[in-house]
């Protein structure tokens, strides 16, 4: 059985930063590996070592630097990855849910998985909605936001609970082939070995444009422009204790006590 | 296509959720501001009852689709796309909810809409426009779309619930939901957030957060706990670590608490968090970012290193 499991690389602020234009400035911006994808990576990894996955690709959306985060996927344990990228990419401010349940449909055309991890969401934009729109694309069922996951293989089945709100678990069955959307705490993600590091080097990362997937710049137009970026307003009208450590305790202390709580 | 808005209502375990009445507040400004109609989608459970219940001011329809008792997003799909298809709204509102997010995306696409999730505010003047949050509620954006008719999902707890009764037409809508075409089902609920302590029940809760930086640093919040008597609770990621029992989560999937005073520790207050903590009488933050979003909602606070104030802290109290 083949696993697939999305990845994207999110920009993090900075505690200080400066917007420009619909933008963060480059300088205030770093690069890491969505968590959610994490939990999805670990998830994929582990089907194979149980010796159920027999092969795990890693694919992702993103510009020659996202090398960098897909090889941490291939580094923790995923045979080989896909990277689409093309100028039409990178022209755009914002990539909409369609376009990029588009891009990917075509790999998992391609690649014919029976299972595709993706994380729930993406930190930086936070649409939460490319596992879901993905499945829906390319004809698979689907769970969003599992955070346990069972595998009746031979029954073609996967056994789910999804996280509601308030404490409560869903019970799901649902048929294969599906794109199940990863939530954080479902497992505990490894930290790439220096032996994985390493084997992540000499493991295949192909490199996909649009004309590659059958695609022209128009499948890329999105329909949803980012007019407007800022920092709101805050709305913070806390009393903020001032000085050193002992002096903000002792305020706080005495607040305590005021508040009847501490004795 | 008419100028009209299908808000979808969400339900659980048979009682309507606040975000069905949130969306009743959306749905209609939305509704004005388009100069049409706000039509209600009530799908699986008591119908009736929930048609009754969700009779409010403001709505001119509601449509009930009698399938099933619990929500399932192939159910929901179907059935909001053929609503859909028959009514041609220009927006088909529904709740950024782990349901919503379980069904919205395939509605977009199997309707070739735009989706714009997560919003925060919406307008439509000549075209629609737009408030979500980015990078973990740092920033806000505006994000327009270039469609006449769109997809979003709402976040919760954005727009003050409708509960001024009102009287729309109900009417049971006729949809032949497709069985081959469900590839999922609802076997059951679980509660996972049980245990030794209850941290809903607590009068002073010192709550913690990935500030905290390692497992073995939650020994000193154990011991601030210890010298304050106070009950220890924990944001998700402190959770998902396994440093923390899931029922000591606060939270949209943890538990909401309403304690006299609420102090976070190393939080930064993430929307998700913040849902399951506004309720405290007084909330109380020490964090090293002055804009983190937990100051926002704080009563008092300290921006500082929680390394030096809590040391600091248990030191007035022994």
């Amino acid at each position: 059985m083949k696993v697939l499991v999305t990845v994207a690389e999110v920009s993090e602020v900075d505690e200080a930063f400066e917007v420009s234009g619909t933008g963060i400035d480059e300088r205030y911006l770093e690069y890491d590996l969505n968590e959610w994808d994490d939990y999805a990576i670990e998830e994929a990894v582990g089907l194979s070592e149980a010796g159920v996955a027999d092969e795990v690709v890693a694919v992702t959306i993103g510009p020659e630097r996202s090398e960098e985060t897909i090889r941490m996927a291939l580094a923790k344990g995923a045979d080989r990855a896909v990277r689409i990228w093309d100028d039409a990419l990178a022209d755009q401010d914002l990539l909409d849910v369609g376009t990029k349940a588009e891009l990917l449909a075509r790999v998992v055309e391609e690649e014919e998985p029976e299972i595709v991890f993706t994380g729930v969401q993406a930190a930086d934009d936070a649409f939460g909605a490319t596992g879901v729109a993905l499945a829906e694309r390319v004809g698979y069922g689907w769970a969003a936001v599992v955070n346990a996951f069972d595998l009746d293989a031979s029954g073609g089945e996967a056994s789910v609970h999804r996280e509601l709100e308030g404490g409560i678990e869903e019970l799901t069955d649902v048929s294969l082939p599906a794109v199940f959307t990863i939530q954080t705490g479902i497992n505990e993600p490894r930290y790439a070995s220096l032996r994985g590091i390493r084997q992540a080097q000499r493991k295949e990362i192909a490199p996909k444009m649009l004309s590659d997937l059958g695609l022209d710049a128009d499948a890329v137009k999105g329909e949803l422009e980012l007019t407007e970026m800022y920092v709101p307003e805050t709305e913070s009208d806390a009393t903020l204790f001032e000085g050193s450590a002992e002096e903000t305790a002792g305020q706080l202390a005495e607040l305590l006590r005021e508040k009847g709580v501490v004795a | 296509m008419s100028p009209s808005v299908l808000a979808v209502a969400e339900h659980r375990q048979g009682e309507l959720r606040d975000a069905s009445f949130e969306l009743v507040t959306a749905g209609r400004e939305l509704a004005d501001d388009l100069g049409g109609d706000l039509h209600l989608a009530v799908i699986g459970g008591d119908t009736e009852g929930f048609a009754e219940e969700l009779s409010l001011s403001g709505v001119d329809a509601i449509h009930t689709v009698a399938y099933g008792e619990e929500f399932n997003h192939d159910v929901y799909t179907q059935a909001v796309v053929t609503m859909a298809e028959e009514l041609e709204p220009a927006v088909v509102l529904m709740p950024n909810t782990v349901n919503g997010l379980d069904y919205a995306p395939a509605v977009a696409e199997r309707l070739s809409l735009p989706l714009v999730s997560d919003i925060v505010g919406v307008s439509y003047t000549d075209r629609f426009v737009t408030t979500r949050e980015m990078y973990g509620s740092k920033v806000e954006t505006t994000v327009e779309v270039g469609r006449e008719s769109v997809a979003l999902t709402i976040r919760d707890g954005e727009w003050e619930p409708t509960e001024e009764p009102g009287e729309p037409s109900v009417d049971e809508f006729d949809v032949e939901i497709d069985e081959d075409a469900i590839g999922s089902s609802v076997t059951g609920f679980e509660e996972v957030a049980g245990g030794d302590v209850d941290i809903a029940d607590a009068e002073f809760l010192i709550s913690v957060g990935r500030g905290i930086e390692e497992e073995e640093n939650i020994a000193l919040i154990e011991e601030l706990v210890e010298a304050t008597g106070a009950t220890l609770s924990a944001s998700r990621p402190i959770v998902d670590n396994e440093w923390l029992p899931k029922n000591r989560q606060v939270g949209q999937s943890g538990k909401s608490v309403t304690p006299t005073v609420y102090l976070a520790i190393g939080i930064s207050g993430a929307v998700q968090h913040v849902a399951g903590m506004k309720g405290a009488e007084t909330i109380i933050a020490i964090n090293t970012d002055p804009n983190a979003p937990i100051f926002d909602l704080a009563d008092y606070g300290i921006v500082g290193d929680l390394f030096e104030v809590v040391p600091a802290l248990i030191e007035e109290f022994q």
